[in-house]
């Protein structure tokens, strides 16, 4: 088990190394910065100077092992436009946007997944449909059109809840839908499908035929099998729901690290955008080793595989 | 041969009449609405230049915001009284143009580093496996908005940039069913007929692995017209004057109170369209996956 | 006469991790063997799984690398793996498998496989190349209307047919079969195997014959070699090692292939565990299991030695002269 988790640990390790190196080789060498903070019609040596200050005239390998050495001591850089830390500035919007993704991620967890299950012991029910037509609409629909047709019907035409902003929780309302709707839905069908491949093996059959009561052999043989490839694409969820909030707060005004980074974006931010870039690969790697140990806790294949 | 004569009943033609009634047994009715409906946009996306009424920078500022079922501008204008329709045709033609090409490219690109890992393994093999991990740390809109951002948006660049999305998906299939294959199967047997490995990958390995790329790509296609009109709704995608499905919603969104029009349009072509491609999907993967029949 | 083929000292040795930070453990497939095959002759290698045949079967073919020793075919050494010298002795040696199925690919007619050497080593112009795969169906059984079925379409011993026609196509001068016929529905077992015989005394091509099966190695083999645990244990002319098995453990294999008439009485039985190329014991591989085990068996390794004309074993007890009536 100690390796299983060593070799887990490993690979986030290498894969946190590699969205640094890409942070650093794209924003690096993408464009000067020079020119874009500063405008064209500045003169030549106010730009040298800018440069300078920044550590942009020094070969790229120097400022890569110098960019190395400031975040392992936790120095993002200074934002370029607002002059302040970049990372005070990513960690102040870190829970608005938590306030709206852990929501939206316990409700896809505590809707989907039992509806899904129930849709799987209810086949050809209305909520087995309701499941169906949920995950459709999660699949096709992407969240800026959700989250206009919500603002449309629930601020336009009816105007019982905001369209943006942060002020009351009632604002907060429409952006956790939009966020997880569609999540509640793709969950709800994969838990459904996870649940009726497993209620179709023998060892459904067996555990009803030797005389266990329905429940026992949903509670004791069939959610513990399924809850194995639900863990998976939860983890996958995560991801989603943090691409998923840079959309909706850009729609709602909501002013988290999502908003952040199109804003940091759209002016070249540098430091602003490698952090956010490396907050999310991180919260990323962590989420993965989470459902990896999950996993390796969940599949009693794997725990006897890893302690041979 | 006793044994050669089993096989021989299974082979009777059957007959050949009424192929549109085999057709509709065949076929659902929502993927039949799916395929009319693919059709039609390819047809919108190749003919646009003849179906289109107006230019899309076109501007008529006697009738701006003009609501759906004017005379002359059937789903209305906009707020420069450019025709809705008009542009909501040119946006199908490009945001398929970028699907398609992107799809293309993410399948060609993943597959190759996946025959790739298989042949060579060793370093090769973990090459390909970190960047597939790289990949999946970090969501694609995410990585897209940076890159974009600092390259700048250009046409070419978003169909390269949505080209990787989805490539890691392609490359651990193609890998996975190249070593399986060429551990002791197929693939192993004609290495040791003497076949050099491009007769080995392109002959052998390739048509049997096709059908399986070719479900993952009706997975990826709609994934990148959703992942290419977020970014365009975002404003970092296609750039105007050039517009696309995800980029008319995101300018008509200024007009949610007073001309919905602009942003429905599009939306729902992005929803029906997505919504076809997944039931389309769907069927062929029943049709053509050897390892669900 | 010259050995078309000749393996000397071959070792091959699978290196087996439990885990990517545990040490790797070395597990010997293939121990210091050797083995001659003459043009034309036909040698059966027996022996339990487990036993290495399979691997001396792919070595033998320059498939598996032999980490010691060398193999010499047609007076010239193997040349690595994937060259292009490689590639092209293919033509020369070729394999037929186990499970027909895995083998074939399922998007092509067979007819196209079949015919697949001659493109590959670019054999004869078009018309001839179709002409000789008219001719390789029919040698092997397949009738012409079966030339555009797909591999799923025919049985297993008509996809095996296919693979030995395709294997014979390029006019190989050895053949290595590997259980060709275990996964076989015994009915059809003996016809493929009187074919396999038939296709190689007519073209003269020598045989390398792998199998478990003793009934079917009688069959068809010149000479038989028994394999334990990566090595050769015995070897000699087929009639003589199964009237007359002279090595225990060759002792304890051909008395219990089943004869009618005959009962279970005075039948050698192995004892304990089947063999693990993992765990391998000290001394004489064979001692735990053997029944006349002696004190020198546990601590030395036999030398495979000539005990009679034309035949070798590796015993100390036969060495000696001591267990023969036994």
């Amino acid at each position: 088990m100690v390796q299983f988790v060593l070799t887990r640990l490993l690979r986030a390790v290498i894969t946190i190394a590699a969205v640094v190196t890409f942070a650093f080789v794209v924003l690096r060498m993408s464009g000067d910065p020079a020119q874009v903070m500063l405008g064209p019609d500045v003169p030549q040596e106010s730009v040298d100077a800018f440069r300078r200050a920044w550590g942009l005239d020094q070969p790229l390998w120097v400022q890569y092992f110098a960019y190395l050495k400031s975040i392992l001591t936790g120095d993002f850089g200074v934002s370029m436009r607002d002059k302040a830390p970049a990372i005070q500035l990513v960690l102040e919007r870190v829970p608005a946007t938590l306030q709206l993704t852990l929501p939206a991620l316990f409700l896809k967890l505590l809707i989907g997944i039992p509806a899904g299950v129930y849709a799987a012991l209810h086949r050809q029910s209305v909520t087995d449909r309701g499941v169906i037509l949920a995950s459709i609409i999660g699949f096709t629909i992407p969240s800026f059109v959700l989250g206009l047709l919500l603002v449309l019907i629930f601020s336009v035409t009816f105007g019982v809840l905001p369209s943006g902003g942060q002020d009351t929780w009632m604002h907060g309302i429409l952006p956790t839908l939009t966020l997880s709707i569609g999540g509640i839905g793709i969950l709800a069908r994969f838990s459904r499908s996870a649940m009726i491949e497993v209620m179709g093996q023998p060892f459904i059959r067996t555990a009803s035929a030797k005389g266990l009561k329905w429940r026992e052999v949903v509670w004791g043989h069939a959610l513990p099998n399924a809850a194995i490839p639900i863990v998976t694409i939860v983890g996958f969820m995560v991801g989603s729901l943090i691409a998923g909030a840079v959309v909706v707060e850009s729609i709602f005004s909501w002013p988290g690290i999502g908003r952040l980074l199109v804003v940091s974006v759209t002016n070249r931010d540098l430091a602003v955008v490698q952090c956010i870039l490396l907050i999310i690969a991180a919260a990323m790697v962590i989420s993965n080793l989470v459902v990896d140990l999950l996993y390796g806790w969940l599949d009693p294949r794997l725990r006897a595989h890893v302690a041979h | 041969m006793s044994s050669a004569d089993l096989t021989q009943t299974q082979q009777t033609p059957r007959p050949a009449f009424g192929i549109l009634a085999r057709i509709r047994r065949q076929v659902p009715a929502s993927v039949g609405f799916g395929i009319l409906w693919l059709a039609a946009m390819v047809l919108i996306a190749i003919l646009a230049d003849w179906l289109r009424p107006y230019g899309i920078t076109a501007m008529d500022l006697t009738s701006r915001l003009s609501p759906p079922g004017t005379p002359g501008h059937w789903l209305g204008t906009d707020e420069l009284g450019r025709d809705v329709l008009s542009r909501l045709i040119q946006s199908i033609r490009v945001s398929l143009v970028i699907a398609f090409g992107a799809t293309i490219i993410s399948a060609v690109f993943g597959t190759t580093l996946g025959f790739l890992a298989a042949q060579f393994r060793g370093t090769v093999e973990h090459l390909v496996l970190v960047l597939a991990d790289f990949q999946a740390a970090l969501p694609f809109l995410i990585m897209s908005l940076a890159v974009l951002a600092f390259f700048g948006s250009s046409m070419m660049l978003l169909v390269c940039l949505m080209g990787f999305y989805g490539w890691e998906r392609y490359a651990r299939i193609a890998r996975g069913l190249a070593i399986s294959a060429g551990a002791q199967g197929y693939a192993a047997s004609v290495v040791q007929l003497g076949a050099n490995p491009a007769r080995v990958y392109f002959r052998h390995i390739l048509p049997n692995v096709a059908s399986t790329l070719i479900v993952s790509m009706t997975l990826t296609f709609p994934e990148i017209i959703l992942m290419e009109s977020g970014l365009s709704f975002l404003g970092l995608g296609v750039q105007p004057p050039e517009s696309s499905l995800g980029n008319m919603v995101g300018f008509g969104r200024e007009y949610l109170t007073s001309a919905p029009w602009i942003m429905l349009a599009p939306a729902a072509v992005i929803m029906v369209t997505t919504l076809s491609i997944s039931l389309v999907g769907d069927w062929l993967r029943d049709k053509l996956d050897p390892t669900i029949r | 006469m010259i050995p078309l083929i000749e393996a000397r000292g071959l070792v091959r040795i699978y290196e087996i991790r439990k885990g990517p930070f545990s040490r790797p453990q070395p597990v010997r497939a293939v121990d210091d063997l050797s083995l001659s095959v003459m043009p034309g002759e036909t040698v059966g290698i027996v022996g339990e799984s487990g036993s290495g045949k399979s691997t001396l079967g792919r070595m033998l073919l320059g498939i598996d690398r032999a980490q010691a020793g060398e193999v010499i075919f047609d007076g010239r050494q193997m040349p690595p793996l994937h060259s292009q010298q490689w590639r092209a002795l293919r033509a020369k040696m070729q394999l037929v498998y186990q499970d027909p199925l895995a083998a074939l690919d399922r998007r092509l007619t067979i007819s196209a496989q079949i015919g697949e050497p001659l493109d590959i080593h670019g054999i004869g112009s078009k018309e001839e190349r179709k002409e000789r795969v008219r001719e390789l169906m029919g040698a092997v059984g397949l009738r012409p209307d079966q030339a555009g079925r797909y591999p799923h379409e025919l049985s297993g011993g008509q996809r095996q047919r296919a693979v030995i026609a395709r294997a014979l196509a390029a006019r190989p001068s050895l053949l290595i079969c590997d259980e060709p016929v275990s996964a076989l529905d015994v009915s059809i077992q003996a016809q493929v195997v009187n074919m396999l015989r038939d296709l190689q005394e007519q073209n003269g091509i020598a045989m390398v014959f792998i199998s478990h099966d003793l009934k079917v190695v009688r069959n068809i083999a010149d000479r038989v070699a028994v394999m334990y645990l990566g090595k050769i244990v015995e070897e000699g002319s087929s009639d003589t090692i199964f009237q007359f098995p002279r090595h225990p453990y060759t002792k304890a294999l051909v008395s219990s292939v089943p004869v009618p008439g005959k009962r279970l009485q005075g039948r050698v039985i192995l004892q304990g565990e089947p063999p693990n190329p993992a765990a391998r014991p000290s001394g004489c591989a064979f001692h735990p299991r053997c029944p006349l085990a002696t004190d020198i068996c546990r601590t030395r390794t036999p030398e495979l030695r000539r005990i009679e004309t034309g035949r070798t074993a590796a015993c100390h007890l036969l060495a000696n002269d001591l267990a023969v009536a036994a």
